[in-house]
């Protein structure tokens, strides 16, 4: 349903949106999240998928391999660093350009087939991106070590007062660490959910939601839906190359690990557990995947019996041993758990959750003969679709 | 000539695994309809069901000899496993052949397996579609994985074949050329039956049983046999844990070749989708035709002489031939007419 998308509604989700992120140090922090590092990663990967999100949300296209296109943003951008110089202006154009050429290639081919065989093919393309990236094209990727700059690159564009300073990516001179870093990448997500949003309410994005319902029908009137398809790949493929290049930006390294399709399937679990096709879903399902990565992965035996001191003595031992397979080392059992209860229960993720939980709370208000109109969740309601 | 012979009998036991867990999912994608990326985690399952059985028969019992003591001064500690001292040289030669012994192990924990998956997760995903099946099982396999890794840890365990098998064999002899020449590892020649023996099975078990002619209807027709008053759900439940089963074996049997780690299940299930898809889904000749094609093939591209004139294609040659087949062969090598064409 398309009901009330007024541009005006978008503007206010706009506004509120960057007022969010651009807080985030701020309404964070009481949650131990408020700090640098972890704020980039979520600006980062809530790029990624929602890149992703432009493609498999809209289209239904399930594409196992784009992680390749965060590889090669990553190398382009170091590649960029090591050629001219520490500033991420070129990095990112230069990550645009890989990623979109690479993009429009692999997209041409793989977008002949649908369904699982498009899964089956951008995987291949993926796995190949990566075993080359370790094997042959070690001169150009630098192979199990991992690309990153040096004192000895040439470095066209950098002051020569630079020369012996540490090799940190930096804007006309801010450097491209901590909360800088962050505002940077911040920004780049916002600029990123704007496009996201004029491309899901343009008919362009009415077209590729089409080919999702049904792409048989589409082809039976008569209409062509590969360049479209292609046009939202190559654009989903940009958005990841720009993530990638924003990785190398935050911490000048490129490895081929980012290539492998256990990546890819990490994009895919971000934008379904927020929800697929959803504007906010896949940055809220980044947030929250690299939030309890974070937060998990750093507990240990310690913290828990810490957390349940509470309980008496015959219980703790049990609860406790219970509770350590699911953090730290086996932080990815519970994230695998979390998948499949979402896939399983909550097919279209934590926003349709979200949508669910506004549309009782309004038929209990219009019961009552007071609908206030606006539900507490503005932003899900507008990304109901 | 003897550098060929032996780049295809390297091909054809990577190919016989393939082969196998190829089998297995292209069996539940015809039958059940549903695309299974849990199928690796289960052939690291079966593998982990070999070292399980091998720590299990190994349990040793501890005598301590106070009168003697070792070098270091403590009392000396004798370790003898349990199955020694209760069996004598029976127990000795049990423990000397384990992984073969553990497919007896393996065989109903895989079934079991096979059929609480099948009933407690997989059938609810019959109608639902395909990226979604895709996407339970994947969260599946992880939660399988690490389950393993937490009880097993992270490191690869290696398992030994019997003393019988362990060695080479000089299969150059045989074949007329000269000694030395094709020098090949007994156990991979002993994994090439085995994965040849399971494949004839699973053939004979679907082409001469009423059981497996019923399940070739609902391969073809699942509506159809409905209608006739078969309950087909029932018996695919069953294909499941045969599917299960065949995994399994596979990875107990690979266990002497590749020591098994928790995430080698995830490294074989890509290339046997691979192996599916270029054999066409739904088709189990196609799949195993193209296990021991894609094996053959991947190591004919290892070879020197052809890196030299192509680098970097061993590391490409499946993905690379499963593009092409994709592109100019939509159904695959042996898929049916109709089936999954788009």
């Amino acid at each position: 349903m398309m009901t009330k998308n007024s541009p005006r509604s978008d503007l206010l989700m706009l506004v509120l949106f960057s007022a969010a992120i651009l807080t985030m140090p701020i309404w964070l922090a009481p949650v131990g999240a408020g700090y640098p590092d972890l704020l980039q990663k979520f600006a980062i990967f809530g790029l990624f998928a929602l890149g992703f999100n432009l493609l498999f949300g809209l289209t239904g296209y399930l594409s196992f391999g784009h992680a390749a296109f965060l590889g090669i943003g990553s190398y382009a951008a170091v590649w960029s660093f090591k050629l001219l110089g520490m500033n991420p202006l070129p990095a990112l154009l230069f990550s645009v350009v890989f990623s979109s050429l690479f993009a429009v290639a692999i997209g041409y081919i793989s977008l002949r087939r649908s369904g699982i065989y498009f899964s089956i093919l951008t995987l291949a393309f993926a796995q190949m991106s990566y075993n080359l990236a370790y094997s042959v094209l070690t001169p150009i990727t630098n192979g199990e070590t991992g690309l990153r700059v040096l004192q000895s690159d040439p470095r066209l564009f950098d002051s020569s007062s630079e020369a012996s300073g540490p090799l940190i990516s930096n804007l006309f001179g801010i450097e491209m660490t901590g909360y800088s870093g962050f505002y940077f990448c911040a920004v780049l997500l916002i600029v990123g959910f704007y496009i996201s949003q004029r491309i899901f309410r343009s008919p362009f994005g009415m077209m590729l939601r089409a080919v999702k319902s049904n792409q048989n029908r589409m082809s039976y009137t008569g209409l062509n839906t590969r360049p479209y398809t292609l046009t939202a790949f190559v654009i989903s493929g940009m958005f990841a190359g720009v993530a990638g290049s924003l990785l190398a930006v935050t911490d000048p390294l490129a490895g081929a690990e980012r290539m492998q399709w256990t990546a890819s399937g990490e994009v895919v679990l971000m934008t379904i557990l927020g929800g697929a096709g959803t504007l906010l879903g896949p940055i809220l399902g980044a947030g929250l995947i690299k939030y309890f990565e974070n937060i998990f992965s750093a507990y240990n035996e310690q913290t828990l019996h810490a957390i349940f001191s509470f309980l008496p003595d015959f219980m703790e031992g049990p609860v406790v041993s219970l509770a350590s397979l699911f953090v730290g080392e086996g932080w990815h059992l519970t994230l695998g758990l979390l998948f499949m209860v979402i896939v399983i229960f909550l097919p279209g993720g934590i926003m349709e959750g979200f949508n669910r939980i506004t549309k009782m709370f309004r038929r209990k208000s219009s019961r009552v003969g007071k609908g206030t109109g606006h539900s507490h969740f503005p932003a899900s309601a507008n990304a109901a679709e | 000539m003897d550098a060929i012979v032996l780049q295809i009998l390297n091909g054809l036991d990577k190919g016989g695994a393939y082969a196998l867990i190829a089998l297995g999912l292209t069996l539940i994608f015809g039958t059940l309809g549903v695309v299974n990326f849990a199928h690796g985690a289960l052939f690291m399952l079966g593998a982990f069901c070999a070292v399980a059985f091998n720590k299990l028969i190994g349990l040793e019992q501890v005598v301590v000899d106070p009168t003697k003591t070792t070098a270091w001064g403590t009392p000396l500690e004798t370790r003898v496993p349990y199955i020694e001292v209760w069996l004598g040289d029976t127990g000795t030669t049990m423990l000397n052949y384990s992984v073969p012994l553990s497919i007896a192990f393996a065989i109903p924990v895989m079934l079991l397996a096979g059929y609480v998956m099948e009933r407690g997760l997989i059938r609810h995903f019959y109608k639902r579609p395909h990226a979604e099946q895709i996407l339970v099982t994947f969260g599946l396999a992880i939660v399988l994985q690490e389950i393993i890794k937490t009880y097993f840890g992270a490191n690869p365990i290696p398992q030994s074949a019997p003393d019988m098998v362990r060695g080479a064999m000089d299969l150059g002899v045989m074949l007329g050329f000269d000694p030395g020449t094709v020098v090949y590892p007994q156990w991979r020649i002993v994994y090439l039956f085995f994965s040849l023996s399971v494949i004839g099975g699973v053939f004979a078990f679907l082409q001469f049983t009423t059981f497996g002619m019923v399940v070739r209807a609902g391969m073809a027709d699942r509506e159809t046999v409905g209608l006739l008053g078969i309950n087909i759900e029932r018996r695919f439940t069953l294909v499941f844990a045969v599917a299960a089963v065949v995994a399994g074996l596979a990875g107990v049997m690979y266990t002497p070749i590749l020591p098994p780690d928790y995430h080698m299940g995830m490294d074989f299930l890509v290339l046997s989708f691979v192996v599916v898809v270029v054999g066409g889904m739904g088709s189990l000749p196609g799949a195993v035709s193209a296990g021991f094609l894609l094996g053959i093939l991947q190591s004919f591209a290892s070879m020197n002489e052809v890196k030299t004139i192509l680098p970097g294609i061993d590391q490409i040659i499946i993905y690379l031939v499963a593009v092409i087949i994709l592109l100019v062969r939509p159904r695959g090598l042996m898929g049916r007419k109709g089936v999954m064409e788009t």
